[in-house]
């Protein structure tokens, strides 16, 4: 029973999956869809495969249109489209689907939406402190639930906050940064703002930002404040209780190593 | 007429409606009752911060006693307002430490206080008696101190899920020897170790201490000293459950928490050692409310311990209750009313879990007097919907987070408008409605439809376009809040129901297609309400009209625009002018 593929029948979803890989990769590329491309994220055969930069606000209505599109909306942290990663039995069977995203830290298993679920920051930190018991998984969950950190830059009139758990390295953690605060730096840039989100933009930001000598600090549960990059990323998340991006000429005192790494560019 | 009625019988008649609802019925009679009513109105509820100012309500309410103020928007709560929004407690105090130097209480949600606000309330009302904040966020424990060591009369202090910055523990000694007036202290929300050796004396000499909400830090050993003091109480709540197996401890325990024969709410049990709830069996029978959100047990245990409480009028749980812990629920706790249902893994794509729908539909089919659900899942399906319609014709406030986003019918893969609509259809009083999984237009048919008591609706991943909102704009004749996220609805519903906006308290869109055009019409269009662009991409002006702003929030105000805007809000000029 060969359904055409139509964009806008979510119910073709349901036919589509217990058939199994084949009738799914046939459509795609009929389609010329690049299944690589839409490995692990979500979009609905017939789709479009959402490019992380260029899924936004003014594309929602053609996508939406399609019935059932995941598609999110920028976030707060870091500014990076997320899919929200369903079964996956879509590509894969249930149970190489188990393997494919139990990997600790994998990104797919971790894609979330800002706020949503609907959990209140307390219940959501007080829980991460708890990891969740669960028989299946020996690992514990502890990556999967939000970390959330105040940010605040120097000179900024008002703080952020981020998810550690949206990270999984430092210099992601810094990119993310950057594209937050580039709105304060490049606000000095007079009246032609450019958006953020523009990609040839974001490569002049940068170069902006490593010349303009802010270092990232965090504090710690110690209530210390150190240089961050001193410890591995895993304790990081779990010492760190704010950030602050200072100006490097007032991080003289944190750990010496740090600053010279700082002049290194970086 | 009014003249051959003193002005003290009216008063004293006055002085037994207590209803906001019922004293602006009687503002509204004649001038005489108007001047009457307001010089003798002690309370008043303010559910908008912007939406009125200090300096109106002290000018119409010169006598006021308490103060309830509400700041941020809802959704606040999942981190969709961006900080610095606002919501400043500052003006506030200032103003009434002037106006209202008989203030007695405050109580505040979602708003932005100092620790100079604290130490205002310390210092400017001798009669203080009252502080909630819940929410709230910008102070520290030092603001606390100062409350403490001031208020000579406090009774009531509730940090309710604050985020407080916790300096240290030590803020709780500055509550002074000659403080005994004590009713109830929540200080669930703090990280820090308090010093335990003055908890006990203050919990001692509070002789009317009813209420104890203790944190996290607070060790299990030595909850039996502390209950053995505090035998009136009512609600209590634990520190960490958990301490080795000892069993003097478990003993000393059960004696303590038999002692307190008046304890109808538990809450706290973080890091619970399941070998220690047996200690509140004891109480179990007297319970009418349990909080074990934050409690790690698995389903046996909730059950054994939720099969004792036939009296439970409120439980919250976490999904390790499972649908067999609902079904034992549903057997066992006829007298239910709200059931808040929290998931332990939200994040993970795989259920941890075995909780469905079906547990839900087991506790509408046991519990006849269910009101009120907050209820996280993975699955639902329309029929499961249908029977809790049938079965709880008396939801007041249905909140149903299906975790995935846009999830379908899991058995039909319909959309789930069907399900959502025999809701409203059949829940006549329903107020609060959250709606979640897949949706089209046609739940908000049904919705406008129905569902004319609602007051709050909160909407996620729905829709299809513009007539979804129009639904909801012109049939929902009690709506006062809508909060709207990432939704195919723009303009066209917006200001073809613009008129619709000035009797709300709010609207709230972020992540839909709303053009900026569309903003600064609403906002000519608009008398009274402010039309606030958030977009922290910098100035809309600097984009076509066309391009979609990110987040909206409008609300009816006699305030004007806000002097306080951050500079990523807009607030759009009722003459149409370009704003800075």
């Amino acid at each position: 029973m060969s359904l055409p593929l139509q964009e806008h029948d979510y119910i073709g979803l349901s036919e589509v999956s217990p058939k199994g890989n084949s009738d799914i990769n046939e459509r795609s590329i009929s389609k010329g869809l690049n299944l690589k491309a839409t490995e692990l994220r979500l979009g609905l055969p017939g789709s479009e495969s959402p490019e992380r930069e260029d899924v936004n606000l003014y594309g929602l209505n053609s996508l939406v249109s399609s019935g059932a599109k995941r598609v999110f909306s920028d976030t707060l942290n870091g500014g990076s489209e997320v899919d929200l990663v369903k079964n996956g039995g879509l590509f894969s069977p249930r149970s190489a689907e188990k393997v494919v995203e139990k990997k600790p830290q994998s990104s797919a298993a971790k894609a979330q939406v800002v706020g949503w679920p609907p959990i209140r920051s307390f219940r959501k930190n007080t829980m991460a402190i708890s990891p969740p018991k669960n028989d299946n998984n020996a690992d514990a969950k502890s990556g999967s639930s939000c970390i959330y950190v105040k940010v605040s830059m120097d000179g900024a009139p008002y703080l952020r906050k981020i998810d550690l758990t949206m990270y999984d390295s430092y210099s992601e953690l810094s990119l993310g940064l950057k594209k937050m605060f580039s709105c304060f730096t490049i606000g000095q840039c007079g009246s032609h703002v450019i958006p953020a989100r523009d990609k040839q933009s974001e490569g002049l930001l940068m170069d902006f930002l490593s010349g303009s000598e802010f270092v990232l600090t965090y504090e710690d549960k110690d209530g210390d404040w150190m240089l961050v990059g001193d410890v591995p990323w895993d304790m990081f998340i779990e010492t760190c209780k704010r950030i602050r991006i200072m100006k490097s000429s007032d991080a003289v005192g944190l750990a010496p190593k740090g600053i010279e790494k700082c002049r290194d560019g970086n | 007429m009014a003249y051959s009625f003193p002005e003290e019988v009216l008063e004293y008649v006055l002085s037994f409606i207590k209803t906001d609802k019922d004293r602006n019925a009687v503002s509204l009679v004649c001038k005489s009752w108007y001047e009457i009513e307001r010089w003798c109105r002690r309370r008043v509820f303010i559910g908008n911060c912007y939406a009125v100012n200090p300096r109106i309500m002290i000018r119409r309410f010169p006598e006021i006693r308490s103060v309830e103020i509400k700041g941020k928007p809802h959704f606040a709560d999942f981190n969709l307002v961006p900080e610095g929004w606002g919501g400043y407690f500052h003006p506030w105090v200032v103003a009434m430490a002037r106006a209202y130097p008989m203030l007695e209480e405050i109580r505040l949600k979602r708003m932005v206080v100092s620790d100079d606000c604290l130490e205002m309330i310390a210092k400017s009302f001798k009669n203080f008696r009252v502080l909630v904040m819940s929410s709230c966020e910008g102070f520290s424990t030092d603001g606390l101190a100062c409350i403490a060591a001031n208020c000579r009369n406090l009774r009531e202090l509730d940090l309710r899920e604050s985020e407080v910055e916790d300096l240290s523990g030590h803020w709780l000694s500055h509550f002074p020897d000659t403080c005994t007036s004590l009713e109830s202290l929540n200080i669930a929300c703090l990280g820090s170790e308090v010093c335990f050796s003055a908890l006990e004396r203050l919990v001692s000499r509070c002789p009317n201490l009813r209420k104890l909400q203790l944190n996290r830090t607070v060790p299990l050993e030595k909850l039996p000293n502390l209950l053995i003091r505090a035998p009136e109480l009512v609600e209590f709540g634990t520190g960490a459950y958990s301490a080795e197996l000892r069993p003097e401890l478990l003993s000393n325990l059960v004696n303590a928490f038999a002692g307190c024969k008046k304890l109808k709410a538990l809450s706290g049990f973080w890091d619970v050692v399941p070998a220690y709830i047996p200690a509140i069996y004891p109480v179990c029978c007297g319970l009418t409310s349990l909080n074990l959100s934050y409690a790690n047990i698995q389903s046996p245990d909730i059950i054994k311990l939720v099969s004792q409480c036939q009296n439970l009028q409120r439980l919250w749980v976490l999904d390790y209750i499972e649908d067999s812990g609902l079904d034992v629920l549903a057997t066992c706790c006829k007298k239910l009313e709200e059931l808040r249902v929290f998931p332990s893994d939200p994040y993970d794509v795989e259920p941890n879990v075995s909780l469905t729908e079906q547990g839900l539909v087991s506790v509408s089919e046991g519990c006849p007097k269910l009101q009120s659900v907050l209820y996280f899942c993975r699955r639902m399906s329309n029929a499961a919907l249908f029977t809790i319609a049938k079965n709880s014709p008396n939801l007041i406030r249905f909140r149903l987070c299906i975790i995935e986003a846009r999830a379908p019918d899991y058995l039909t893969y319909e959309p789930l408008d069907a399900g959502f609509g025999a809701i409203v259809e059949n829940c006549r009083e329903l107020r609060r409605l959250s709606l979640s999984g897949f949706l089209t237009d046609r739940v908000f048919e049904y919705i406008g439809k129905h569902a004319k008591k609602l007051e709050m609706l909160s909407i996620a991943f729905a829709g299809q376009g513009d007539l979804g909102l129009h639904h909801v704009l012109s049939g929902c004749d009690s709506l006062r809040k809508l909060e709207i996220r990432d939704c195919p609805f723009g303009d066209k519903a917006l200001l073809a129901n613009a008129a619709k906006l000035e009797t709300m308290r709010s609207l709230w869109m972020s992540s839909c297609p709303v053009s900026y055009g569309a903003c600064k019409l609403l906002g000519q269009k608009l008398r009274r309400v402010n039309v606030e662009v958030i977009d922290e991409r910098g100035t809309p002006e600097s984009r076509p009209d066309s391009c979609h702003i990110e987040k909206l929030y409008i609300y009816r105000t006699l305030s004007g625009p806000r002097v306080d805007t951050p500079d990523f809000i807009w607030t759009m000029d009722e003459e149409g002018n370009t704003p800075q």
